[in-house]
């Protein structure tokens, strides 16, 4: 079923997904990767592209992509090697860019989607490994390169046309997301643009088994955007196709801003790649059991990651779902529960609720949230102790999220430890009741919120400090007994 | 002190560590030579005399010192297509002119590891594109042996300096025969080591998988010495052989007793210059007289290697020029309005005409539709050739050859008809192709006092035998001690 | 592609000199093209020889020793300092090399 909301054309959709792989230095040299710093400050002859500069492969780079393709269900090619592919742009050091053409290193695999509760999965075509080009940035009369990025290993993911709508596409690409994020082998940051998307949409009759004219979107830097692209260019062909009009073949540039895609003018007239081998680099044979070892040693799937959730912990599947959706809120979940490993459900609670609810409203990620899952679980196990009260917890929290400080400290410091000490609480629950007779003969007469109004009053009087479920037994025993 | 400007490397070295003379007298002496000749050579294109005195003086101090590089001290001349930190490195084009190396070739730092001192850029054909250095963008060097001739392409620079006394001894690239052929126009020696054999870091490329750094010397001793120090594994060059180098100096051995030297029957069918086949014949005779047994070898493929080479290396070399645009460094045009216009001017202002030539076909054989036609047939074509002389090698340890089918010829001779130029490449792209190890030694002089070279080819990593064969002929032979009429 | 062009795959006579110098960005003038035409397409009327060759089976060289495998470790190595690398360009600003604009 097409967005389009016609309904009369059937859409096809592949992406092509391109991921900034983790490594410490580029793909060919050992200039940083480092994201952010000042412009051209990463350079050397080889990825600027000097006279006699030559590349050399950065053995880690191989290795995260063939453990890229084994997470993705791919075959890993016995016999790999890097092409040329020749065309000429401000990016471009060499006007070559070194890339994979007829032999990738992987073949076939697929992602498994779920969309409008249907299982669906996506075929992977091939991956391969290339050197990312520069950054252009544009001035009013001129444009600037910077050279940082340009080398930076580079993983293409081409899927399969299986995709048929664009709320697919973009469930393909969060599942993706997730599962290289979960390999370790990227951060996949759409913002930082260490994970970019061109898509590519065709739309046909129902019957027909030859695909339409294909058309390439480019600029896509969102998740958002790939839905918005996808979306909109599935309207513009199916007007242009009713109107009788005939799609022409070429790339559009999707405007986040104006929410459409315009043609693009061509980066070449023809697009002669002239692909031939690289000659100065070697041909990678990986030995099969060195495949074999890097398979036994993959870090875990997210699915396997929830189904350990549930089974390992005893966490409903809700729960085990909203954890593992991230790779480093699962990391995080479990690095405090590695500190009170008794408390599955409480360390979840608070993950779920406090942590992701302070995250979505800042708009961070994990790795930005300012208490460490260690300080987190320290903060809990004193809820859990009754060493202080839920209230006081969230307290506490808060503070700890402003300005920092151990959970434990905290407490300490302001006096905030709960009253747990009986003859203490008596004394405010007495005075609860001396002050508000009215509640007290409301509960008496069967009102149960008067008791809830008391217990607010009881903490009140103690400053927040009485343990509210001694408080509450104790008023229930001092009325029952008027 | 004069007369140091004729000595060859190992006689500079003696006299250095004999402190008969220091390395500033050398560079000195160098200097004035190169101030008397090189008006009417024009074998450098910078000499860099303070820079190069300053680097003596050290080499000296350190001597001084105790220091003991296998080098230290000697000058060596550098062909413009080698990086070399702090010196421009301009491959004798317009392009790159203002371009400074930021960085040191790996085969420029081993050698300076080793204490050596550089004076000089030499001449060259632009980006290595040629066989007569006609194609330099700034001047023509001429033939010390007959200023009206050419000394030979592309590294003729290097080899007039040497043939010239006005360099101990020189670097060049050799590709297609670069090195071989203009040391055999100018009487000196030139090895192309077998490829991958030195690091290709720094040289600036032209066919990556052809080209070869190569030392330009006085003396097979010379050569060995130079390679000695220049080759070996390099993390920087991912096609530069692991093997470990052997002692080159231990295969020179005056005499050939047990050495088996194929003749190609096809480099014999009369398309010579008659007084260089009566050279090659009578070096083969010496060598014969040394001990060596003479073989009868085919390379049937022959005739198809000028094509094949000229397909393969136009094809790589228009993707390795493709960065010259104007963006990074070099020179850049004025005027454009984009940057693909950019590169469109950059590239018509900056490039001479037989770099243009060479890009436009490189470019052809690797487009649609014709890319498997030439370019992937020329690649198995290649393998053919490479048979060749796989199949030939079980029959010999060393093939001679000529290096070129005439001695040198006038300059602008050939200058309207690029393919004429090529054919003359016949006897030196076959080894380029296979990979192997060539040099050419002089074995003779024309009825017109021209030079002529005798090639000596060995299988890759088999320098050792062709090394010990062009020093036994050299040292009973004599003609390495032949001096141009200056 | 031109028809030019796609006639010469046809023919296997001339080559199309404007049509590839415009692939490698190369400005010619018309005399340069009219001797390129000329020069190039003696060139390739000679390497045309290889196409009689019987290359069935044989594989292509793509690399001219047998050797696999070549990587680096990946470790950060100080490359150029920014003033390095920027000195060398025709046109740059205090930090970026300079181009004319660029329109996507």
């Amino acid at each position: 079923m097409n967005g389009s909301g016609m309904g009369k054309y059937l859409t096809t959709i592949g992406l092509e997904v391109h991921v900034q792989l983790k490594t410490q230095s580029k793909m060919f040299c050992g200039c940083s990767t480092d994201f952010g710093a000042p412009p051209n400050t990463h350079v050397c002859p080889v990825c600027l592209g000097y006279p006699g500069a030559l590349p050399v492969m950065n053995r880690d780079a191989i290795r995260l992509t063939v453990i890229s393709g084994l997470m993705l269900g791919c075959r890993i090619n016995p016999y790999s090697k890097f092409d040329r592919k020749n065309y000429f742009y401000p990016d471009m050091p060499k006007n070559y860019q070194i890339t994979q053409y007829d032999l990738p290193l992987c073949l076939g695999g697929g992602v498994e989607i779920e969309v409008g509760g249907r299982a669906k999965t996506i075929g992977i075509t091939r991956i391969h490994l290339e050197e990312d080009v520069a950054k252009n940035l544009h001035y009013a009369t001129w444009s600037g390169v910077d050279f940082n990025r340009a080398g930076v290993p580079l993983m293409e993911i081409v899927s399969e046309p299986d995709l048929e709508s664009p709320e697919e596409a973009s469930a393909y690409l969060l599942a993706l997301r997730q599962i290289l994020t979960y390999a370790g082998v990227s951060d996949c940051n759409l913002e930082e643009g260490n994970m970019r998307c061109d898509a590519n949409c065709s739309l046909r009759l129902p019957g027909r088994t030859a695909l339409g004219t294909k058309v390439e979107i480019k600029n896509i830097n969102t998740v958002k955007g790939v839905h918005g692209a996808l979306a909109y260019e599935e309207i513009r062909q199916a007007r242009a196709l009713d109107a009788g009009q005939t799609i022409i073949q070429e790339t559009r540039r999707w405007d986040a801003d104006q929410e459409n895609t315009s043609s693009m003018r061509t980066k070449e007239d023809a697009h002669d790649y002239r692909y031939f081998p690289e000659p100065d680099l070697m041909p990678v044979a990986l030995p099969a059991e060195q495949v074999a070892a890097w398979k036994a040693a993959l870090p875990e799937l997210p699915k396997a990651r929830r189904e350990r959730f549930v089974a390992q912990y005893g966490l409903p599947e809700y729960d085990a779902q909203v954890l593992a959706a991230e790779r480093a809120v699962a990391d995080y979940f479990e690095a405090a529960l590695r500190v009170i490993p008794r408390a599955p459900k409480a360390v979840s609670n608070w993950v779920m609720t406090d942590v992701l609810r302070v995250l979505s409203e800042r708009t961070i990620d994990i790795g930005r949230f300012p208490i460490a899952a260690e300080a987190l679980a320290e903060l809990i196990d004193l809820a859990e102790t009754k060493v202080i009260n839920s209230n006081t917890a969230r307290d506490v929290f808060a503070l700890m999220l402003d300005g920092g400080g151990r959970a434990g400290d905290i407490v300490k410091a302001r006096g905030l430890a709960q009253v747990s000490d009986t003859a203490a609480i008596e004394k405010v629950v007495d005075q609860a009741i001396a002050e508000n007779a009215k509640s007290a003969e409301d509960y008496r007469n069967g009102k149960a919120v008067a008791l809830k109004f008391l217990v607010g009053q009881v903490m009140r009087l103690s400053k927040g400090k009485a343990n509210p479920q001694m408080a509450t037994e104790m008023l229930v025993a001092r009325l029952g007994k008027g | 002190m004069s007369g140091l400007h004729t000595l060859g490397v190992h006689e500079v070295l003696e006299r250095l560590n004999r402190r008969e003379c220091s390395s500033e007298d050398v560079v000195r002496d160098l200097l004035g030579a190169i101030g008397r000749i090189d008006g009417t050579i024009d074998g450098y294109l910078s000499v860099g005399a303070e820079d190069a005195l300053a680097q003596a003086r050290a080499a000296d101090d350190a001597r001084r010192q105790g220091a003991t590089g296998r080098l230290l001290g000697v000058p060596i001349a550098v062909k413009d297509v080698l990086n070399v930190k702090g010196q421009p490195c301009g491959c004798a084009s317009r392009i790159l002119q203002g371009y400074v190396s930021p960085y040191d070739a790996t085969a420029v730092a081993r050698l300076r590891a080793e204490g050596a001192v550089f004076l000089g850029r030499t001449n060259m054909d632009e980006f290595a594109m040629g066989s007569s250095t006609e194609n330099s963008a700034f001047k023509v060097t001429r033939n010390p042996w007959n200023r009206d001739c050419v000394p030979g392409g592309s590294s003729g620079g290097s080899a007039a300096v040497v043939a010239a006394d006005e360099a101990i001894a020189a670097l060049g690239s050799d590709t297609g025969g670069s090195v071989r052929q203009p040391a055999s126009f100018c009487g000196c020696v030139g090895l192309k080591p077998s490829y991958g054999r030195i690091s290709r870091y720094g040289l600036t490329a032209f066919a990556s998988s052809l080209d070869q750094i190569g030392p330009m010397t006085k003396s097979v001793r010379d050569a060995a010495l130079l390679l000695q120090v220049m080759a070996g594994h390099d993390p920087h060059d991912s096609s530069c052989l692991p093997d470990p180098v052997p002692d080159y100096a231990a295969s020179l051995v005056p005499d050939l007793k047990g050495i088996r030297l194929g003749l190609p029957r096809e480099y014999f069918v009369g398309g010579s210059d008659p007084e260089v086949e009566r050279a090659i014949r009578a070096a083969i005779e010496v060598c014969r007289g040394l001990g060596a047994q003479i073989v009868d070898v085919s390379l049937p493929h022959t005739p198809y290697a000028i094509a094949t080479y000229y397909v393969i290396a136009t094809a790589e070399a228009s993707a390795n020029l493709a960065r010259f645009d104007g963006v990074r460094y070099g020179t850049r045009a004025t005027g454009a309005e984009d940057p693909i216009d950019l590169y469109k001017r950059t590239r018509e202002q900056g490039f001479g005409a037989e770099v243009k030539r060479r890009i436009i076909l490189g470019t052809y054989v690797l487009s649609s539709g014709y890319h498997d036609a030439y370019y992937l047939r020329a690649q198995k074509v290649r393998t053919l050739i490479r048979r060749d002389f796989e199949q030939a090698f079980r029959a010999c340890d060393a093939i001679v050859a000529p290096v070129a089918p005439t001695p040198a010829y006038p300059i602008g001779e050939k200058g309207g008809d690029p393919l004429q130029m090529y054919l003359g490449d016949i006897f030196t792209v076959p080894v380029n192709l296979a990979g192997i190890c060539g040099m050419s030694v002089p074995c003779g002089l024309t009825t017109r006092q021209l030079p002529v070279g005798l090639q000596i080819l060995g299988p890759a990593l088999g320098e050792g035998n062709v090394l010990r064969v062009g020093h036994a002929y050299e040292q009973a032979g004599g003609w390495n001690k032949r001096r141009p009429p200056l | 592609m031109t028809q030019a062009h796609q006639d010469t795959q046809q023919a296997g006579a001339t080559i199309d000199v404007r049509y590839v110098a415009n692939l490698a960005r190369l400005n010619l003038t018309d005399a340069e093209v009219a001797t390129f035409q000329a020069q190039l397409s003696q060139i390739v009327a000679y390497v045309n020889e290889i196409r009689a060759l019987d290359v069935e089976g044989v594989e292509p060289t793509a690399h001219a020793a047998p050797v696999r495998n070549v990587f680096r470790d990946d470790v950060v190595v100080p490359g150029l300092e920014r003033e390095q690398a920027i000195a060398n360009a025709p046109e740059h600003s205090a930090d970026l090399f300079k181009v004319p604009t660029i329109v996507e």
